[in-house]
């Protein structure tokens, strides 16, 4: 079967973002980027279907303008078949995203769908699940384990306080969480490999898409800061003030 | 303007975070009804109820939604939504699965994470893991928010008497079914639940050295984390990662100990009220964030710590 896996373009998780002088948005200029944490698992995830030999074909997916063949590319060295790029501009909104992966999923008729949960930039956790919506899919969101059970799924899904299992007619949706799967390094001649591996590029006006805005960014600030702390010269210090001053333990 | 609220429940007890979004709702000011859509669940219908300034409460009470399947609850909040401007959800595990597939349906867009109602159209959200504050409007006519429990104190839980309305559309999607649950039975509390949190670093050098933290943790009936720098040394499991791209905290008191601060780390905890650090290393850029500072070796301070306390 084959697997389809999107992935996303966003400030390394060990950048310390900064939001521009005028406010209008966070400084994206000059900055690491990277294939979004959860998106990583997902290729890995993947890729591990195909090597155990439940998928055939493993295509990625990127939302983006074209510097996101970067993250496309990083994924095809980590064991993807070919790359897609739907070409856009700007800042698009999971609701857009799921509209154009829709496009591309009618395209390419995959029967399992993987995304990340989340991308750690805009902190939205929404494409994954409108998919599901716009397809009429089940979804097997924050997953921390897939099995394929011959024309079903079972994934296994972090909840608040615990795991919950479901089962979901194929083709369906997953999303990631943390805990399914520790991605792997890619090797040299993987990512020599990969620059050769097939890289199409859509519009959203040959999927059928129109790219839509529902909200406006109206600014971004930086969060109150900590007031400074003290130093305490001992335990017995410390707990007299977590008694007494910040009044937090009895 | 009317608003409606998700009713979060286990078809048993109202959940808290209910109490939160109401709080919210309340901000962008107008009517309130709750749906609770569960099944057998009759005395959360009657919990919402006794909740002050709500109009009705609508109760879909069906065995297809007894575990709130996304794809079945999505369609029936979908349909209710006709009459209704805004669906608020709380930020849980539960409503992040179901919310956006409702926004899908009805063709908007979905406001995630609320931490402030500005205005009826305007809200302001955290995005970078919290490192930046956002402010949104949005030009839907229908508003479809998340909002995150901690930002707003819980409404009043009884003194009111909403009319409970049953509402009788069942909706099976078909395409997904609940196979089994593993709910932790933890003496501990759940790490984003928590009201203290008390998490090693690297400085805790194994996995048995966290043991450390057990006796400190039962007396202030804290869970425990960690730093991504732990989990990846393969001290303890990933789901105790605290951390951007781990679990996002903010207790009433957080200690990090031999935790350096990490950027990654620091966006998963800086929200705390109460933050204490200890650290060998007096230069670690956990100090400045951390309202209470201990420069000295965890292995000495911890034991104290547990005795003292």
């Amino acid at each position: 079967m084959k697997v389809l896996v999107a992935v996303k373009r966003v400030v390394d998780y060990n950048v310390k973002v900064r939001v521009k002088a005028d406010g209008s948005d966070v400084e994206l200029n000059n900055v690491k980027m990277s294939i979004n944490p959860f998106c990583e698992i997902a290729v890995e995830e993947a890729v591990r279907l195909k090597e155990a030999g439940v998928a055939t074909e493993v295509i990625v997916v990127s939302v983006g303008d074209k510097s996101c063949q970067e993250q496309i590319r990083t994924a095809l060295a980590l064991g993807a078949d070919r790359g897609i790029q739907v070409d856009t501009q700007g800042h698009v909104e999971p609701l857009v995203v799921a509209k154009l992966l829709k496009a591309v999923i009618e395209k390419e008729q995959p029967q399992l769908v993987i995304l990340g949960k989340q991308s750690i930039d805009g902190d939205n956790n929404q494409t994954g699940q409108m998919l599901g919506a716009l397809t009429n899919m089940g979804q097997g969101t924050f997953a921390s384990k897939v099995v394929i059970d011959g024309d079903k799924v079972n994934v296994t899904r972090e909840i608040d306080g615990g795991l919950q299992t479901v089962s979901l007619k194929l083709p369906a949706i997953v999303t990631t969480d943390l805990r399914l799967n520790e991605p792997r390094y890619a090797s040299l001649p993987n990512i020599m490999k990969a620059k050769k591996k097939q890289l199409d590029v859509f519009t959203p006006e040959e999927l059928g898409v129109a790219v839509t805005s529902h909200i406006i960014q109206v600014k971004v600030e930086p969060p109150a800061s900590r007031a400074a702390g003290i130093k305490v010269k001992d335990v017995q210090e410390l707990v007299d003030k977590l008694k007494n001053e910040a009044k937090v333990i009895s | 303007m009317s608003t409606l609220v998700i009713a979060e429940h286990d078809n048993n007890n109202l959940k808290v975070s209910t109490l939160n979004t109401v709080a919210a709702a309340q901000a962008m000011g107008g009517d309130i009804d709750i749906l609770v859509a569960g099944a057998d669940c009759d005395a959360v219908a009657a919990a919402a109820a006794a909740v002050p300034g709500i109009g009705k409460v609508l109760v879909a009470d069906n065995a297809v939604y007894a575990h709130q399947l996304a794809e079945n609850i999505s369609l029936l909040i979908a349909e209710v939504a006709a009459n209704y401007d805004n669906i608020l959800a709380p930020s849980t595990a539960n409503c992040k699965n179901f919310l956006p597939r409702v926004a899908a349906l009805l063709d908007v867009a979905q406001i995630s994470d609320v931490t402030l109602v500005e205005s009826a159209d305007t809200f302001q959200r955290p995005i970078y893991a919290g490192n930046v504050i956002a402010t949104v409007k949005s030009s839907d006519a229908k508003k479809v928010i998340t909002v995150r429990t901690t930002a707003y104190d819980a409404a009043p839980a009884t003194g009111g008497s909403a009319t409970i309305e049953a509402v009788s559309a069942v909706h099976d999607a078909g395409i997904s079914s609940f196979v089994g649950e593993e709910v932790v039975v933890s003496e501990r509390p759940e790490l984003t639940a928590a009201s203290v949190v008390i998490s090693g670093g690297r400085g805790m050098q194994n996995g048995e050295n966290f043991k450390l933290l057990d006796g400190i943790a039962d007396k202030l009936g804290a869970a425990i984390g960690a730093s991504r720098a732990a989990v990846d040394a393969g001290f303890v499991p990933n789901d105790m990662q605290v951390g951007q791209t781990g679990k996002i905290v903010a207790p009433d008191l957080y200690i990090a100990v031999g935790i350096s601060g990490a950027i990654q780390h620091l966006a998963g905890m800086k929200d705390s009220k109460v933050i204490v650090a200890i650290n060998k290393d007096e230069d670690a850029p956990i100090f400045q964030v951390a309202d209470y500072g201990l420069v000295a070796d965890l292995f000495v301070a911890l034991p104290a710590l547990e005795a003292q306390i």
